[in-house]
């Protein structure tokens, strides 16, 4: 590297325009916005921890069929998504935007996919009489945790459908880069790695011992 | 700059993707295996969320491409990250385990 080149680099250093990370600003937000919605379902899951250890009688509600058997499905679902999501952004960045935007709709497909499943485990809930409020074993918390978590989680994932879908009508148009592909990814892989901290902690810990 | 995207990107092909994938879904089946085991709770959410931060720690190297980025970016989220679970942590765990002593036996 002669001097000049590395007078430049100094230069660009101290009056902006480097790039420490060597990653582009969208990229960086999205990420700085995944530490601190991290941070958010962290407390709502420490704080559903500490009552669920606290609480002897804690219902245990959720029996093998069909409430495992689909929470499970539902992982392999999200987790499967992912697999087409990371996909897909490897196809963007081949510039190959016809398979991206099959990946993206196959992504939007399980994130609909969880949420329908999902919406009817709810309806099935709301028929034994669990609400948010009350449930026929007098631990009001249980529904109070399980439908905050769960329903902040499906917020989320909602609102990935709707991201996604906008990312591959765009991507598909030619308008938006590989770049945004890739951070609607981040976005997506986050909500599937919140998931796998929400399924075991609420189902797994209250499986019907029978 | 493109180009030197483009080029990280193809570190990670479909083949190692599809790995974790299946990593994953392993690490899931021992999870709801061992939520039919009759452990005390404590030590199965201690296995859960150990078995989950490693979940977490594999979406997020290879499927969110942590471990293709510079270790700088590593730096400026995880430990900042793990820090303020830490702290969360420590405010709430010694009262349960404080609660949990005073119960009546």
């Amino acid at each position: 590297m002669s001097e000049a080149e590395y007078e430049g680099i100094v230069e660009s250093r101290w009056s902006g325009g480097a790039s420490p990370f060597a990653i582009n600003s969208k990229k960086l937000g999205m990420w700085l916005f995944i530490v601190s919605d991290s941070l958010t379902f962290s407390a709502l899951l420490i704080s559903y921890a500490y009552v669920r250890l606290e609480t002897p009688d804690w219902p245990r509600p959720f029996e093998i069929w069909p409430a495992i058997a689909k929470s499970s499905f539902m992982t392999f679902v999200l987790l499967s998504s992912s697999l087409t999501m990371v996909l897909g952004v490897n196809a963007a960045f081949r510039g190959d935007r016809k398979k991206t935007v099959r990946y993206l709709i196959a992504t939007i497909l399980c994130g609909i996919a969880f949420v329908l499943i999902h919406a009817t485990e709810w309806v099935s809930l709301f028929g034994e009489g669990v609400t948010p409020w009350s449930n026929p074993w007098g631990v009001p918390l249980f529904g109070g945790t399980f439908f905050g978590l769960t329903g902040l989680h499906m917020l989320h994932v909602t609102i990935g459908v709707a991201y996604l879908a906008i990312i591959a009508w765009g991507f598909g148009k030619g308008k938006y880069t590989a770049e945004h592909v890739e951070v609607s990814g981040l976005y997506w892989h986050f909500v599937d790695l919140v998931w796998m901290f929400i399924f075991p902690m609420v189902y797994l810990l209250s499986v019907n011992p029978k | 700059m493109s180009a030197e995207l483009t080029h990280e990107h193809s570190v990670g092909t479909t083949k190692l993707f599809a790995t974790v994938w299946v990593w994953l879904l392993l690490l899931t089946a021992v999870e709801v295996f061992l939520a039919y085991e009759r452990l005390e709770v404590h030590l199965m959410i201690t296995i859960l969320v150990g078995l989950s931060l490693i979940k977490a720690a594999l979406i997020m190297s290879y499927f969110m491409h942590l471990r293709f980025e510079r270790l700088g970016l590593f730096l400026l989220l995880v430990p900042a990250m793990v820090f303020c679970i830490c702290m969360m942590l420590i405010m709430f765990f010694p009262d349960s385990i404080r609660l949990m002593n005073l119960r009546p036996h």
